[in-house]
């Protein structure tokens, strides 16, 4: 669950758009734009660690719970006799850090279970279990 | 393809046609559009010679009236055993086998030309997807009523007696009060409105309003559409009582007759709009799933809302509510006071609570909306606490249902009760699903335990077991009633 390496990318990613920024429009407003973005990635990796702290999960006897947030805190119940599908997803960036998002479908659009940044590992064990869970208890609509 | 099934029927057997006339209600269906070419190209042509336009509506006419032929001559369907088979199409055949088993229901629509003929358009739905898989346009009215039963009758789910159009009217709505309550409409006080501000603006500034006219034009006409629809769609509504579901009939122009499956509901919400609220008049809506299928993509998108009770008093509301969830009517609380500051508006009404089966919760200030939720069909419950509600020390628990709007909502909560709320419900819907799918204990074996079981005969929900037989104790939607047990076979 840790996406540290999430946010170290960001950090890159901004220090060097305040690169391409000084390149062109002179050394000191360079410098000064520099500082301002390093200032505004910190902050917003801050803000992604904070978040990425927050979000946990728990698989339980008969359900899955996750929970996630820090302004607005969410916890989300979900049967595994509900489940529809599993979904496992893993973008370029998280591919680079070996990492995969973990999704739970359901019936109900609002349901909101998405676990991102599981190593793959964890992320194969986690889609086979839910999996098996699921097949075993599964319940009509 | 399995060769497991019984033999088929030769094949060349037992095949039927659709109604000769057809062709004329397809044709039909292009009327409007004709109609209304023709007039668009009288306008136009009184400058030029417009005879060429004339010819090509008639040309089109005519083309589409030997299409329809065409699609008469190559469609027919019978009946194999336990499927029905469609098969349509000139140059790319379509062949469907729709297994009886998997009717989920059967629609009877009636466009208005098809009714001056006395056709109708039969609709069949399978379980497993939400849209009509099967369609026999146009039957005589007779055979589409004849084949609907027999089709229905073929479902393993329902061993009781598949109604006729004769059931026990459970709600109606007379067209007075359906025009008052559309005339009621937010929508329609707009249009009038509207039109009423332009008319007195013409009388001042001609050239102003003719130019806010032309600029509104368009979303007036889309308005005035939108209320001939609820109008016409909802006219002449009569809801009735039939073992498989609810029935529905309505329409002015074109009458459709669908059916409302008891299991298959997700929630019902009753809407008390504010302009509704002095006649004490309410709208009552289900959502309905149209099944989903698994390994399907979708959020549930297969969930669709309709009106049981367009427009209706508290009572027939209430009745209807008793006959589809057995009238569950939870103890409910309101949010502490403090809520108020987060909610100012919709503090008012706003209250929620739950027993074993059902959650109920109250929303909503314009349109007042009561919603209520079976827990068995419970998708995921959530606990939400967003930045303003922190401080306040509340919390929102949502109870999802399939579909994307369907749920209900206990907003505002103490934090220690709606923690409470979400591991009550848990267990609750835990077991209410439990209760849904526990296998029916074979008859003549004590082992199973006494208690509420699905009904072998299928007429009913629930019927009790006890000491090692059935009795007449029934159950629908948690309401008892009795009902002789059938005899063991």
């Amino acid at each position: 669950m840790r996406r540290a390496e999430a946010v170290t990318i960001t950090v890159v990613l901004v220090a060097l758009f305040g690169v391409v920024f000084g390149v062109t429009a002179g050394a000191a407003a360079g410098l000064v734009s520099v500082v301002v973005t390093v200032a505004l990635g910190l902050t917003f990796s801050w803000f992604l660690r904070r978040r990425f702290r927050a979000w946990r999960y728990q698989e339980r006897h008969e359900d899955l719970i996750v929970a996630r947030g820090v302004m607005v805190q969410r916890l989300s119940v979900v049967p595994y006799g509900r489940m529809q599908f599993v979904e496992v997803t893993a973008g370029p960036v998280e591919r680079l850090f070996h990492l995969s998002t973990v999704k739970l479908h359901t019936a109900a659009a609002a349901s909101d279970a998405r676990i991102p940044g599981l190593e793959q590992t964890e992320a194969a064990r986690l889609r086979d279990r839910l999996t098996e869970l699921g097949e075993s208890m599964a319940a009509g609509m | 393809m399995t060769d497991a099934g019984p033999a088929p029927p030769p094949p060349d057997e037992g095949w039927s046609r659709l109604h000769p006339l057809t062709p004329i209600a397809r044709v039909g269906r292009l009327a409007p559009a004709l109609v209304l070419l023709l007039v668009v190209s009288n306008v136009h042509s009184k400058a030029e010679n417009g005879t060429a336009e004339t010819d090509y509506l008639i040309a089109i006419t005519l083309i589409s009236a030997v299409y329809g032929y065409i699609h008469w001559m190559v469609t027919r369907w019978r009946l194999e055993g336990d499927t029905l088979r469609i098969e349509t199409g000139l140059i790319r055949k379509d062949s469907r086998r729709l297994p009886l088993a998997r009717i989920q229901a059967v629609d009877i629509v009636r466009p208005f030309l098809a009714r001056l003929l006395g056709v109708s358009e039969l609709r069949i739905r399978l379980a497993g997807s939400g849209s009509t898989d099967g369609k026999l346009a146009y039957l005589s009215e007779a055979q589409a009523a004849e084949l609907r039963l027999l089709l229905l009758a073929g479902h393993v789910d329902t061993e009781a007696p598949v109604s006729s159009n004769t059931g026990l009217p459970m709600a109606s709505v007379d067209t007075g009060r359906l025009l008052a309550s559309v005339f009621l409409s937010l929508i329609t006080i707009i249009v009038i409105g509207t039109v009423a501000v332009l008319a007195v603006l013409d009388q001042f500034e001609p050239k102003t309003a003719a130019a806010v006219a032309g600029v509104l034009a368009v979303y007036l006409l889309s308005a005035a559409t939108v209320i001939w629809r609820r109008l016409s769609g909802q006219y002449a509504f009569i809801a009735v009582e039939a073992p498989e579901g609810v029935r529905i009939r309505r329409g002015l122009l074109q009458t459709i007759s669908e059916t409302v499956p008891y299991g298959r509901i997700q929630a019902v919400r009753q809407v008390e709009p504010l302009l509704w609220r002095p006649f004490g008049w309410c709208r009552l809506e289900v959502d309905v799933a149209g099944a989903t299928g698994r390994n399907q993509r979708g959020e549930g998108t297969s969930v669709v809302r309709k009106a049981i009770l367009p427009v209706g008093s508290q009572q027939d509301s209430w009745h209807l509510l008793a006959r589809l969830l057995g009238a569950p009517d939870p103890e409910r609380t309101a949010p502490p006071g403090r809520a108020r500051l987060k909610a100012p508006l919709s503090f008012h009404f706003l209250s929620a609570g739950h027993d074993t089966t059902h959650a109920v919760c109250v929303t909503g200030r314009i349109n007042r909306a009561t919603t209520w939720v079976p827990l068995e069909k419970t998708q995921s419950i959530r606990r939400v606490q967003g930045p303003l509600q922190r401080p306040l020390g509340l919390a929102t628990v949502h109870v999802d249902v399939a579909g994307k709007r369907a749920r209900a909502e206990f907003r505002d909560r103490e934090i220690e009760e709606a923690d409470q709320l979400v591991a009550d419900l848990t267990a609750l819907s835990r077991r209410a699903r439990q209760r849904d799918r526990t296998p029916v204990p074979a008859a003549g074996s004590d082992a199973a335990p006494s208690g509420w079981y699905p009904d072998p005969a299928g007429r009913h929900e629930q019927r009790y077991w006890h000491e090692g037989r059935w009795t007449e104790h029934v159950a629908n939607g948690g309401r008892r009633t009795s009902d002789a047990a059938t005899p063991a076979p």
